[in-house]
């Protein structure tokens, strides 16, 4: 009897098991990366800026060159990578703690530079590796270890909007918030992504996307509530959208 | 032989020169007194040789985009004074920790914290020590005139290619500041130590590389710091150091940089009073010129260790000749320019104690 596969992992995927934990977004995250790679033919022009926290390991399950950036340092690596090979894809891959605190200069000024590098930001509103402490992502009320009480504004100030700040830079050429939560948002995802590397293949300049993913471990919840949870309580805070595109509005 | 050209320049721009005649073609830096003609400088002259210039955020970002053009196999460079030097440390281990090679520059001013902007060796530890977190070092040369600025650039891009290893060109505000003739030269070919067979530039027909520091499989991180030792081992065979009037002296002064320089004026103004005074001046602060001090240690010289500081390579000068000698110290205070007199009283006190 003769099988047909209909379906199967894009060759740029590396055959292992994640180390991810169960629900986690992390893996679909890399998988769209990984798809869209490979169908725009990238795979051997692509090199990999890996940053700090659970997401360092993605260069263990994408067959690209990469290199590992110190904690927020990822933009700069790859402004420095992007200017030695003009001609190569160049893409970092972070997450909330990482782009959002410690390495918020160095994604502003990447970004407003315009360097011809795209940026994949994954915002799971804690620190994950570490163990579940506040992010600069962090909601209101929401319990980490470093905010046992809940976040509050007076203690903590409020949850930053990345895309909202990169959106407004002026060397910004695309920059797109979506969401892991269902299988529509995840198609939507997949394109944001390609039309972000696409900005940076056709020389037009930085593109960054942002994605509201799950934590069910930090979260302390099931995977099946940590998707609701990113569509009741993230979404009506972190507006999904398109937030800048040049290609569109007619800006420089 | 062809007739060569003396130009007369200021160190820091020796500096800018050297490492354009060493192919490099990434300069990422960030405005700092007393180092700005290196930039400066470079901001125009990138361009003509088809190179990158980046004026960073900080000097975080500029040493972080160091190691991202070092990782991709380019020449590289960045340059700053102390305080910027400090927030660079972060990128410099990540650079040593994955074998990444690049070029610092630092044009050494007063210290510790915002200090002044005149003159100091107080760097020395910082750049002998590793500097950052972790068991690594960095290569170290210390001009003490503009030609050297300009030849240990040269040297500097290839040892850093030659070991994969970032290297530090500890210079100070004097060297940077002054002006003074320089004979330019271009060297032959660089030589990136066969670069294309590590540096990332995509997996076109061959496995995917990889380029970090981190280690986490039982075992590997240990096995990662003995190659990195067995490196700085191997290292120690770049040890160079200037040696002046050493042969007959009673007392050996050891000085580097442009406090080494200084020191020469003085030696050679207490020569010429019949006194029998020498001076090593060392070129590698890392590796440390330890058997040349020795061989002299053996021949049974007193030694006197001058800085700028308080006293830190005079650590290595004791180590150097530790179960021979010892070494006196003499310190002139960052914050104070000195000139050849303000160190005969210390030497001719130290030659006649």
């Amino acid at each position: 009897m003769s099988e047909k596969l209909v379906f199967d992992a894009p060759e740029i995927m590396i055959d292992r098991p994640t180390h991810y934990c169960p629900g986690c977004h992390h893996g679909v995250a890399h998988r769209l990366v990984g798809e869209v790679l490979t169908e725009m033919g990238l795979v051997d022009d692509t090199l990999c800026v890996g940053s700090i926290g659970c997401s360092v390991f993605i260069y263990n399950y994408l067959d690209v060159d990469a290199v590992e950036a110190p904690h927020g340092r990822a933009p700069a690596v790859a402004t420095g990578l992007k200017r030695a090979h003009k001609d190569k894809f160049v893409f970092t891959y972070q997450g909330d703690g990482d782009l959002a605190s410690i390495g918020l200069a160095e994604i502003v000024h990447a970004a407003n530079r315009g360097e011809k590098i795209s940026v994949v930001f994954i915002n799971n509103t804690v620190y994950g590796m570490t163990g579940g402490q506040m992010a600069p992502t962090t909601l209101l009320g929401q319990k980490t270890t470093t905010s046992p009480n809940g976040r509050s504004a007076e203690e903590h100030g409020m949850a930053i909007r990345m895309s909202e700040i990169i959106g407004g830079l002026g060397g910004t050429a695309y920059c797109e918030r979506v969401s892991l939560d269902s299988v529509k948002n995840i198609r939507r995802a997949k394109k944001a992504l390609r039309k972000a590397f696409e900005m940076q293949i056709n020389g037009t300049g930085f593109g960054f996307v942002e994605m509201l993913s799950a934590c069910p471990t930090n979260w302390k919840m099931d995977p099946i509530a940590a998707n609701t949870r990113i569509s009741e309580e993230m979404i009506p805070y972190f507006p999904l959208g398109v937030f800048k595109d040049v290609t569109k509005d007619g800006e420089e | 032989m062809s007739e060569k050209k003396r130009i007369f320049i200021k160190g820091n721009e020796a500096i800018a020169r050297g490492a354009l005649a060493a192919g490099c073609t990434c300069y990422f830096g960030y405005p700092i007194t007393p180092q700005n003609d290196i930039p400066e400088f470079l901001s125009t002259e990138m361009a003509t040789v088809n190179g990158e210039f980046v004026q960073a955020e900080s000097e975080v970002a500029a040493a972080n985009m160091l190691l991202g053009a070092a990782a991709g196999g380019a020449r590289a460079m960045t340059t700053s004074s102390s305080p910027g030097v400090s927030l660079m440390q972060e990128a410099i281990s990540y650079m040593a920790g994955s074998e990444l090679p690049g070029v610092i520059v630092n044009v050494n001013r007063g210290g510790p914290g915002l200090g002044d902007i005149g003159s100091s060796q107080g760097d020395y530890f910082q750049s002998t020590r590793g500097g950052g977190h972790g068991d690594y070092r960095t290569l170290v040369l210390a001009p003490g005139t503009c030609q050297e600025g300009y030849d240990m650039m040269i040297e500097a891009f290839d040892l850093a290619f030659k070991y994969r290893n970032p290297v530090l060109v500890l210079a100070d505000a004097i060297v940077g500041q002054m002006k003074e003739p320089v004979i330019p030269w271009e060297p032959k070919a660089a030589d990136n130590h066969g670069a294309e067979n590590w540096c990332l530039d995509g997996a076109k027909g061959r496995e995917k590389r990889l380029l970090k520091s981190l280690f986490l499989e039982d075992g590997a991180l240990a096995g990662q710091n003995r190659n990195l030792q067995a490196k700085y081992e191997a290292m120690q065979e770049e040890a160079r150091a200037d040696v002046f009037e050493c042969d007959d002296a009673e007392l050996v002064v050891v000085a580097f940089g442009s406090i080494g320089r200084i020191v020469k004026s003085t030696v050679r103004r207490l020569r010429s009073e019949g006194k029998k005074v020498g001076l090593v001046r060392p070129l590698t602060l890392y590796p440390f010129p330890s058997e040349v001090l020795r061989d002299i240690a053996k021949k049974g010289k007193r030694f006197l260790t001058i800085e700028q500081n308080c006293g830190q390579m005079v650590d290595d000068v004791r180590l150097s000749v530790r179960g021979i000698a010892d070494s006196e110290f003499h310190g002139h205070m960052p914050g104070d320019l000195p000139g050849s007199d303000d160190f005969l009283a210390p030497i001719i006190k130290h030659l006649e104690d």
